[in-house]
């Protein structure tokens, strides 16, 4: 189903003059009202008239989470205060939140786009979806909600935790799709398991998951165990949160909705533009966003784009399944492993301190053929029995596969033998520094 | 007799069953028992200690993961065939599973031995030693 077929499906000639224009108002708009975009530009050398094709989007400077950091809380601005209705706010990487706010305009296309990548992900006014993304700063609950009930589905806000009530949700009030992260949906098995419920016996369909890497091994894995069709959604707080990209049934790459979203994939290390097709950093522009526009925002999220038609009708350009960041990607027998992905797991295997160290053989700059994890026991899991601990360290080791998508082995280590640093801690070692 | 048991996580590195050790003679205290159990990678060192709240502390401070487990002691006739029949056949017929076990220097007479053992029921496995007065 597509909700929106004009947009969704219109000729890329189409669509691309659509882009242009919004981006050359959105320029000339920021450049006008945002003091960094005007300072960013004149470094650069570059007035909103220099936008003259799409082609000239390289000209502009680009964007970064440091720029959101240093313009705190709200130096990125567009509008005045008034005009804003909501403000969301991630964690940041960097210490200080990013504060993301909208307009009333803002928070209806939000809406608008939401239910876009419900229908994409196959949601219909028919369905009962269980909202388990968290509520509150995180843009993950109110933005699946708005678009849910814009859709017309019926919508129960469990928001994240209570395992046991999700499950009694899913059983009592029937619900048909399930939206949460993808480490979530595992855990929600295994507290089902654990209390006698087969969640594939139930009316459950469908899961749209997100806001954390997952490996397609980690999508079978929840397909599997949930009796569902798992589908990948993608959103980024400094951009609007979730709805920037989905997949459609035909689970091929994320549709980014490109009538609001401009995206492009650069080399992360020289800036440079790349084709269709290589990998690299994803960059966008948000072309419609009123409240905080932002212009080339480099994610770190490293993918590749197809702009080759979907069979589903969508004309909208596929990013392939994204993996984790670009600043600290390993390539392990050609898989992309992030460091995000392994605490992911070890703060799913309860009592593991995610104090974990990545041990490669980086001959080969990054890429190395083996993958050694060290796992600091920590007296929670520690036991005097041999078998537990060898149940611990395979638990590990298969929960890893599962997510990773590629075999890792798994090292049980002493609290001393990860040195302590200041601040962000060295998760990558080469053997050579041992 | 209930024990406690004192376990230790290490690395199956040179040195470490010595900086254990080193950490319990400088917070004097004895060893009554000791049992380790182990990997390629990793060992679980199991002791009985003279102090065993003082002997945990000390290896806490040290940053050394550690646990503390209810253990029974036995003290069985110095014979062929005592631990058999004073341990092994009485929790087999009350299917008990014996975990894991090792030799202990307790304060008995010279014609017994003593062992520390570990089942997956400490009640009952006490209720058989007692009935047989080697607990």
């Amino acid at each position: 189903m597509i909700r929106d077929p004009e947009n969704e499906s219109m000729p890329r000639e189409r669509l691309e003059r659509l882009q242009l224009e919004r981006l050359r108002a959105k320029v000339g708009e920021v450049y006008e009202r945002v003091p960094f975009y005007r300072r960013t530009l004149k470094e650069k050398g570059v007035t909103p008239d220099d936008i003259q094709s799409l082609a000239d989007l390289r000209k502009l400077p680009f964007t970064s989470k440091l720029d959101f950091r240093d313009n705190y809380p709200f130096g990125l601005m567009a509008v005045p205060m008034e005009q804003v209705v909501r403000i969301h706010s991630s964690s940041g990487t960097t210490g200080k939140p990013i504060i993301a706010p909208y307009t009333r305009h803002d928070v209806d296309t939000w809406a608008e786009i939401m239910a876009r990548t419900l229908t994409s992900a196959g949601t219909t006014e028919n369905d009962v979806l269980q909202n388990a993304y968290g509520y509150g700063l995180f843009t993950g609950g109110l933005g699946f909600h708005h678009g849910a009930e814009l859709l017309g589905a019926t919508v129960i806000p469990t928001s994240t935790g209570n395992t046991k009530r999700q499950i009694l949700m899913i059983q009592d009030l029937g619900t048909t799709v399930i939206t949460c992260t993808p480490s979530y949906a595992i855990t929600l098995h295994e507290a089902a398991r654990e209390m006698g419920v087969d969640l594939r016996d139930t009316t459950l369909r469908l899961g749209i998951h997100g806001a954390e890497p997952w490996s397609e091994k980690m999508r079978e894995d929840i397909e599997d165990r949930l009796g569902i069709i798992a589908i990948n959604v993608y959103g980024l707080t400094e951009v609007i949160g979730p709805g920037v990209s989905v997949e459609c049934p035909y689970k091929c790459g994320m549709h980014i909705w490109e009538d609001h979203f401009l995206a492009e994939v650069i080399n992360p290390e020289t800036g440079e533009q790349l084709p269709y097709g290589e990998e690299g950093e994803l960059v966008i522009t948000t072309l419609t966003k009123e409240a905080q526009p932002v212009i080339r925002f480099r994610t770190r999220d490293i993918i590749s784009l197809n702009p080759e038609p979907c069979d589903c009708g969508r004309t909208m350009v596929r990013m392939s399944r994204l993996t984790g960041r670009s600043d600290d990607m390993l390539i392990v027998r050609g898989v992309n492993v992030f460091p995000s992905q392994i605490e992911s797991v070890l703060l799913e295997v309860e009592g593991v301190e995610p104090h974990y160290l990545i041990v490669v053989d980086r001959q080969h700059a990054f890429k190395t053929d083996e993958l050694e994890i060290w796992v600091e026991v920590s007296d929670e899991v520690f036991s005097d029995e041999m078998g537990k601990m060898e149940n611990l360290e395979k638990r590990l080791r298969s929960e890893m596969d599962s997510v990773l998508g590629i075999a890792a082995r798994i090292k049980l280590v002493e609290p001393r033998t990860i040195a302590r640093t200041e601040g962000k801690a060295k998760r990558v070692v080469d053997r050579s520094e041992l | 007799m209930r024990l406690k048991q004192v376990s230790v996580f290490v690395e199956n590195e040179p040195g470490r069953l010595e900086a254990i050790l080193e950490v319990l003679e400088g917070a004097k205290i004895s060893i009554r028992a000791l049992s380790v159990s182990d990997t390629a990678e990793f060992g679980i060192v199991r002791m009985i200690l003279d102090k065993p709240e003082e002997g945990l502390q000390a290896l806490r401070q040290a940053e050394f993961t550690t646990r503390v487990d209810w253990m029974l002691s036995a003290q069985i006739p110095d014979v062929p065939g005592g631990l058999l029949n004073s341990v092994a056949k009485p929790m087999a017929k009350a299917g008990i599973n014996i975990k894991y076990f090792y030799a202990y220097i307790g304060h008995a007479g010279e014609d017994k031995a003593m062992v520390v053992l570990k089942t997956n029921d400490i009640e009952k496995a006490e209720e058989i030693l007692k009935s047989l007065s080697v607990d």
